[in-house]
């Protein structure tokens, strides 16, 4: 047995008062120092300072330690600082432990049993580190090259920051043209920018930029591989028409007989089914949709075909599967709004004259279907009277969801304050339940919507609204007052909740990111790591993550890209050793522990084999292996064994 | 059974309960210093063995603190350990052990208080149970 010849050194922190208040830290290194194969053990007012340190080193060296007990702070705090002390003196970092005796010791306990409690959390550490090995973290290459998946604003900008420090990126978005939900917005605020002008000029950039290559119409199949190593299988569709050839003529749109609802208008007008979606499309070309065309398998009609000056559309295209390898991979797949079917007390679905906040952008957009005249849908008369709903799905937990949707506050006030400027004569009214409008000048604009513009804000919930003639009818009650409310509306508005995208939570479990439970991606810390998903070398961009507002995925886009650059700029990347492992001479090969993985890490053939790269070292594995076959380095059973005993030793502790 | 005092052996999941545990601490929040805490990767890797093992060392109690469900740092270990749990509450109960004796509970990194009432409670528990072993038995 190693531990035989164990020399272990017991160091305890005085922490100032923090420890040593409370804690008698001399019984706890005189005990310390009973305990067999501890050969040094001291306690000292800041381990974790130089002083202290060099203290540590010293006795390593002195005193040929195998094994390093540090009785102080949680090991969150110091567990690195006095490993790579260690290191320095030339102790393998993995035999160094750390007591927690001030966090769950000192500062909740007192008197006697605090002092008893630390001696005992001391020896159960020095039971841990006598089993413990020496570990090297596992070395791996990097793939220099980076997925980005989606093409909205923030996947646009996690995409050229990438690959404005020189690497590789893949751009995969699922519709024909990159642009996202930003490419529909009449105007941003609160500085009322053109949405298209100024999100335009990044979708040329990245159309242009040779180191990003678009793969439009596509979507990621599969994933398997990790941080570093991803192998990505991309499914891209055909587009029967060849982008190198098509000369945007749009030949082919006038003589198509097919009209479906068009989707970037969000069904208030109709396209073709050989179409671009808007004309700054990215990749500028035709798609043809070929779920709506007449035929091509046996062809049925072939009009644009024969229009084709420029011979740009191949009937003959298929889908291909793109098999490419990456090191790091951006989530950016955006938002939806909560669907409309949901809403059946605002009539929406059923009312013609209830639209959503994305329609009324596009009715406000000059390149919408209306040309920016705001006409209803109905009857295409200019509404007088208008009214909004805010928190439309959101904040309400009994019925749908129950967080904040963020951005409906901003764009209501936008909707309306340019609904008064297109139509100057007309009434707005915000049913709104509180504004929040916490952003760089957004609080300034909401102002000036209810000031400047005379927009009514009535503070309270609609219950109801139907149609009554051709007036849209809204009842609601006024909760500053108490009264009810009734408004004979010719438009109503709902800004409904921003839900993920559709396919979100598919792709998640491809990549083995969790979602929380409204569906968002879910970041590997709310706080200090709001920018990565728990999966290494995955993260997070957008609204994906949750409600968000142009500048904030855009910050959060960049932030991503900062960390993606820094992965991918490694020369090698460390996995922590400290994971499942195979003593294949015990292994029966029964295969019970591949599917307790999350990670997919364990493969099965004769006997079990662990990926240590891919093995993220939750142990769940370990403890279903019915033959002990199946271990922890440096958790191994024996060891949490000794560990429980030391714990509950009944000799006395000298307190 | 006055002046028992439980001995308690807590293994607590790196990621959420001893998290949870820190912060009690931070916050300063007193709770009966009977349980040895034992930290690990995650719940999942607590063996239904190592249980019974502390049992059979002198514990009058095992406390095992995951991540909520759901919360998981490696997605669904929580969920295996709950099954785990279940059954070898079960398999204690067959063998005269009161199951209360060995409790599962999910404390995330923010919960210090929720951290030191579970302590409390269980602590209570066990004094009420009383000894699991006689004076001068095993440990």
């Amino acid at each position: 047995m190693p531990e035989t010849r164990a020399r272990i050194g017991v160091f305890v922190c005085h922490c100032g008062k923090n420890i040593a208040g409370t804690v008698d830290v001399a019984k706890v290194a005189e005990q310390a120092a009973r305990i067999p194969g501890v050969v040094y053990a001291t306690h000292y007012e800041y381990m974790c300072s130089d002083p202290g340190q060099a203290l540590l080193k010293r006795a390593i060296r002195e005193h040929r330690l195998t094994g390093v007990v540090v009785a102080a702070c949680s090991p969150t705090m110091h567990e690195d600082t006095f490993r790579k002390a260690a290191e320095e003196a030339g102790l393998n970092p993995y035999l160094v432990e750390i007591a927690n005796i001030r966090e769950q010791v000192s500062w909740v306990h007192s008197g006697p049993a605090a002092t008893e409690k630390a001696v005992r959390v001391t020896r159960t550490m020095v039971a841990k580190v006598q089993g413990n090995r020496a570990l090297r973290p596992a070395e791996l290459g990097v793939v220099r090259r980076a997925l980005v998946v989606g093409g909205g604003i923030a996947g646009i900008q996690a995409a050229l920051d990438i690959a404005n420090a020189g690497f590789d990126v893949i751009l995969v978005e699922r519709s024909p043209s990159i642009g996202g939900h930003m490419a529909q917005l009449s105007e941003t605020f609160p500085t009322l920018d053109c949405s298209q002008c100024i999100l335009t000029p990044k979708m040329v950039e990245v159309a242009r930029h040779p180191r990003i290559r678009i793969l439009a119409y596509s979507e990621v199949e599969e994933v398997s591989g990790f941080v570093g190593n991803y192998r990505v299988r991309i499914r891209k569709k055909p587009t029967f028409v060849d982008p190198s050839k098509c000369n945007l003529c749009g030949e082919c749109a006038r003589v198509c007989p097919v009209r479906v609802p068009n989707e970037f208008d969000r069904g208030l007008s109709t396209r073709t089914a050989i179409y671009i979606p808007f004309p700054q499309a990215i990749p500028s070309t035709y798609t043809l949709d070929v779920q709506n065309c007449l035929g091509i398998l046996p062809l049925r009609c072939g009009k644009c075909a024969e229009v084709c000056e420029a011979k740009a559309i191949d009937f003959d295209m298929h889908e291909e599967i793109l098999e490419e390898e990456v090191g790091a991979i951006v989530l950016a797949t955006g938002y939806e709004l909560y669907p409309k079917e949901a809403m059946a007390e605002y009539g929406y679905g059923t009312v013609p004259d209830v639209i959503d906040g994305l329609e009324f952008e596009r009715l406000l957009s000059a390149s919408g279907p209306t040309r920016g005249e705001i006409r209803r849908p109905s009857d295409g008369k200019v509404p007088k009277e208008v009214v909004f709903i805010q928190c439309s799905g959101s904040r309400d937990p009994e019925h749908h969801k129950p967080y904040c949707s963020k951005i409906c506050c901003m764009y209501t006030a936008k909707h309306a304050l340019l609904y008064r400027h297109a139509v100057p004569d007309g009434q707005a009214y915000v049913f709104y339940i509180d504004i929040r409008a916490g952003g760089k000048d957004y609080e300034e604009f909401v102002n000036r919507a209810m000031q400047e513009e005379r927009i009514l804000y009535i503070r309270g919930k609609v219950a109801k609204v139907f149609r009554e003639g051709d007036k849209v009818v809204v009842w609601g009650v006024d909760t500053l007052t108490g009264k009810r409310v009734e408004v004979r509306a010719d438009l109503v508005v709902l800004a409904q909740a921003v839900v993920p995208s559709p396919g979100t939570a598919e792709l998640a479990r491809k990549l083995r990111v969790a979602c929380g439970s409204e569906g968002f991606l879910r970041e590997a810390h709310p706080k200090l790591r709001p920018l990565e998903a728990l999966t290494a070398g995955v993260f997070l961009a957008g609204a994906a993550q949750g409600p968000k507002d142009i500048p904030e995925s855009v910050a959060q886009a960049s932030g991503a890209a900062a960390k993606v650059i820094a992965l991918l700029s490694a020369p090698k990347l460390a996995h922590a050793p400290e994971v499942a492992e195979v003593n294949e001479e015990l292994c029966s090969g029964c295969g019970i522990c591949a599917p307790q993985c999350p990670y997919g890490a364990i493969s099965v053939d004769e006997v079990a084999h662990v990926n240590e790269i891919l093995c993220e070292g939750c142990g769940t594995c370990v403890a279903a292996c019915p033959s002990g076959a199946m271990t922890f380095r440096n958790v191994e059973d024996e060891q949490v064994l000794r560990m429980v005993r030391a714990a509950l030793e009944v000799a006395d502790v000298g307190v | 059974m006055s002046g028992f005092e439980p001995r308690v052996v807590a293994f607590l999941c790196r990621w959420c309960a001893a998290a949870g545990a820190d912060l009690a601490g931070t916050n300063r929040l007193q709770y009966p210093p009977h349980a040895i805490p034992i930290r690990v990767n995650c719940s999942g890797r607590v063996e239904p063995q190592w249980v019974v093992e502390a049992l059979k060392a002198g514990a009058d109690g095992v406390l095992i603190g995951g991540c909520h469900p759901g919360d998981c740092h490696y997605v669904v270990g929580n969920y295996k350990t709950r099954r785990r749990v279940y059954l070898l509450r079960k398999v204690l109960e067959e063998m005269g052990i009161e199951p209360e004796r060995v409790r599962l509970e999910w404390v995330s990194a923010t919960e210090g208080g929720r951290f030191a009432q579970v302590m409390a409670e269980f602590v209570a528990e066990l004094k009420r149970l009383g000894p699991l072993h006689e004076p001068g038995g095993p440990g």
